[in-house]
């Protein structure tokens, strides 16, 4: 029977993917034709959604942007068969979108079933934790640290090091925790990665609690994801069942089992310390360091906490070593990122990449300029808290050494574009309002600094005292950068800054001018 | 919300002890509360308190913390309209600003015959698909006024 992929990955739901697949299903059968739908996850290319894709003798033929509307006439031109129409994309892996790709941790993600087991292991999957229990803990932790993995969430932190130090913390217990609080603007490779291919969670969480002598994990998820957490729900019950987790792993009698936690609407539940509190049950407000989590994390126990990225990478570099993995990258960035390419542009989507392209080839040749067709001004990168680059910059090849020394970061691997419409000391004015709506209140710098910054750019937007309160924000910038007790705080004057420093002209009388 | 009853001391406290074996389940609780009632009632905090061994304080401090949760109950339709850096690249604000002025709200608003809240939510993943909401949980992107109108219209029965 021809097999019709259809997504059901949130994005491609909020575009009608749903509405598509009822349609197909009352046309096939009004048609008399026969056809097994699949509910995949989204392969990534969201500008393509809703991306229908059919099984051929040639491989996967898509079809895309689908709207409900466009179904009549896919039949009509025997898509079925791969048959022609204005919306036919070709052979999906030969589109330039994804041929240009290199997918390691999202190579099953929009080809699979995201709950089928017979899927996941038919493409790879749980090979890496086999060979985790065979060569044991500390050999699994070398090959982690000698794959140069760093720790995707944007910290950067080498992962194996991390993992060494928890396994190494003498303890009754170890956790290991997965920060799925992918709340940055402009992210959602978790959110496709856990909607999509759920199991490669399960195995890297898996694979770490065999490295560090954990017994039991936690996945924090947001709120915000509850399309998500629903999708992990089913694959953690399915996963138990087949013996994946439970008192005794694959048969090697190991015991580790995994609970998803709701978040609730707070930002700053991202940052590790704010989410160990958050999953005791109290106020996510941020511990100061030391201790490290590694040391004294999850009920005062040794903990690793990892992004969702890092971990899902662990089943690759595990399954196919380190040196593979290792062999992508620059620098000291090692492997691929998948970078989310988001915002005002035409091609938008997840794109996983070696490090080291440019920031002009990702925004110009990948993500095809804006969607408005107006001219880029400017890009920001790694979240809320990075700094905006103007197109002077893109010559910055996307690594997180090259970043930092243009004074921004690349985080979670998000970047947003913005046209020419936009205004800058309004966008700097939202990073002051966004760490004052979400500050934990803990520290100084980051509870006051953030409001009195809301109030001062307001004074420059009136041209109050302009040249003054230029001077005034940038101090406040600077006491919140140094003073701050974690990254909210501390990086939120990144995006003030870079807007002042790269975008003065609409800080100035000319910006007043213009109103 | 739709669903949601009057608070009831006796299923609250069902609740409570229905998550009382989970490590730390203050948070478990309250989105249960929630989702029961569609807010979490000032009558929860003394419950939880001695639930969980805690001060009324305690507990009335974790509540307040998080954004989620409410203190009263919500409209009847729910809008959670993302304010995220890539939603108001593709115009986020200047839609909300004109949803208000359609519908004499602001953020965190109810309209006055109680039918449709409208909260911020800073980010809902559907980045590349800006600007994007959630209706009721359900998700919409690639808005402009006249779809979002047409959303917030059908949800409401119009």
């Amino acid at each position: 029977m021809t097999r019709i992929f259809i997504p059901k990955d949130i994005a491609a739901l909020a575009v009608g993917a749903n509405k598509v697949a009822a349609k197909i299903e009352a046309e096939a059968r009004a048609r008399g034709l026969s056809a097994e739908i699949v509910r995949n996850g989204s392969r990534g290319a969201y500008f393509l959604e809703t991306l229908v894709e059919v099984e051929t003798a040639e491989g996967r033929i898509g079809y895309g942007p689908i709207a409900p509307s466009d179904v009549v006439s896919l039949f009509d031109a025997g898509f079925l068969s791969g048959g022609a129409h204005a919306l036919r994309i070709g052979k999906t892996d030969a589109h330039p979108f994804f041929a240009r790709q290199t997918r390691l941790t999202f190579a099953r993600c929009g080809i699979i079933d995201p709950t089928s087991l017979s899927d996941y292991a038919g493409l790879g999957g749980w090979r890496g934790l086999a060979r985790a229990i065979e060569i044991g803990p500390a050999a699994t932790i070398a090959e982690v640290t000698k794959s140069g993995l760093r720790g995707r969430g944007g910290a950067g932190f080498p992962t194996g090091i991390k993992w060494k130090t928890v396994a190494d913390a003498p303890a009754d217990r170890r956790y290991v925790v997965c920060n799925f609080d992918e709340g940055d603007s402009g992210t959602f490779a978790d959110r496709m990665i856990v909607e999509g291919d759920p199991y490669a969670l399960i195995e890297g969480m898996t694979i770490c609690a065999v490295a560090i002598g954990a017994t039991k994990g936690y996945v924090y998820c947001r709120s915000e994801y509850p399309h998500a957490a629903k999708t992990f729900s089913e694959a953690l019950v399915l996963a138990r069942q087949a013996g994946y987790l439970g008192s005794d792993v694959l048969g090697s009698g190991l015991s580790f089992d995994i609970e998803i936690r709701m978040g609730a609407g707070a930002y700053v539940c991202g940052e590790e310390t704010a989410l160990l509190e958050s999953l005791e049950g109290k106020r996510g407000v941020v511990r100061a360091k030391p201790p490290l989590p590694a040391h004294k994390g999850l009920f005062q126990r040794p903990t690793v906490v990892n992004n969702v990225l890092s971990l899902v990478a662990a089943p690759t570099i595990l399954e196919r070593g380190a040196d593979f993995y290792a062999s992508y990258g620059m620098g000291r960035s090692r492997g691929t990122m998948p970078l989310q390419i988001a915002g005002n542009i035409r091609y938008g989507g997840l794109f996983e990449t070696a490090f080291g392209l440019t920031l002009g080839e990702i925004v110009e040749d990948i993500g095809g300029g804006t969607a408005s067709g107006r001219p880029v001004r400017s890009v920001q990168c790694g979240g809320p808290l990075g700094a905006y680059f103007p197109r002077d910059y893109f010559d910055t090849p996307f690594d997180y050494e090259s970043f930092a020394a243009r004074d921004g970061l690349i985080g979670h691997g998000g970047v947003v574009v913005f046209d020419d419409t936009v205004d800058m000391s309004r966008m700097a004015r939202f990073a002051m309002e966004f760490c004052a709506v979400e500050s934990c209140g803990k520290c100084t710098p980051c509870r006051i600094g953030s409001t009195r910054g809301v109030e001062t750019v307001d004074r420059i937007r009136q041209g109050v005292k302009t040249a003054e309160n230029l001077v005034l924000l940038d101090d406040l910038c600077q006491t919140m950068k140094f003073g701050s007790l974690c990254a909210l705080g501390g990086f939120a004057p990144y995006p003030v800054l870079s807007a002042m420093r790269h975008f003065g002209e609409d800080f100035g009388p000319r910006a007043l001018a213009a109103e | 919300m739709l669903g949601a009853s009057t608070w009831n001391a006796d299923r609250a406290q069902e609740i409570v002890d229905e998550h009382l074996s989970l490590e730390a389940p203050m948070l478990p609780i309250l989105h249960a509360l929630q989702e029961e009632f569609g807010y979490v009632a000032p009558e929860a905090a003394p419950l939880l308190a001695q639930a969980l061994n805690l001060s009324r304080a305690e507990v009335h401090g974790v509540i307040s913390f998080y954004h989620d949760f409410r203190h009263e109950p919500a409209g009847r339709h729910v809008l959670k309209l993302c304010r995220g850096e890539a939603c108001q690249s593709m115009g986020s604000e200047e839609l909300a600003e004109d949803l208000f002025t359609k519908l004499g709200l602001d953020w965190n608003r109810t309209t006055r015959d109680g039918e449709l809240t409208v909260e911020p939510v800073y980010c809902l993943g559907l980045c590349a698909s800006s600007p994007a909401a959630l209706i009721d949980g359900e998700p919409i992107a690639r808005l402009d006024a006249t779809t979002l109108g047409e959303a917030v219209d059908e949800a409401r029965g119009l």
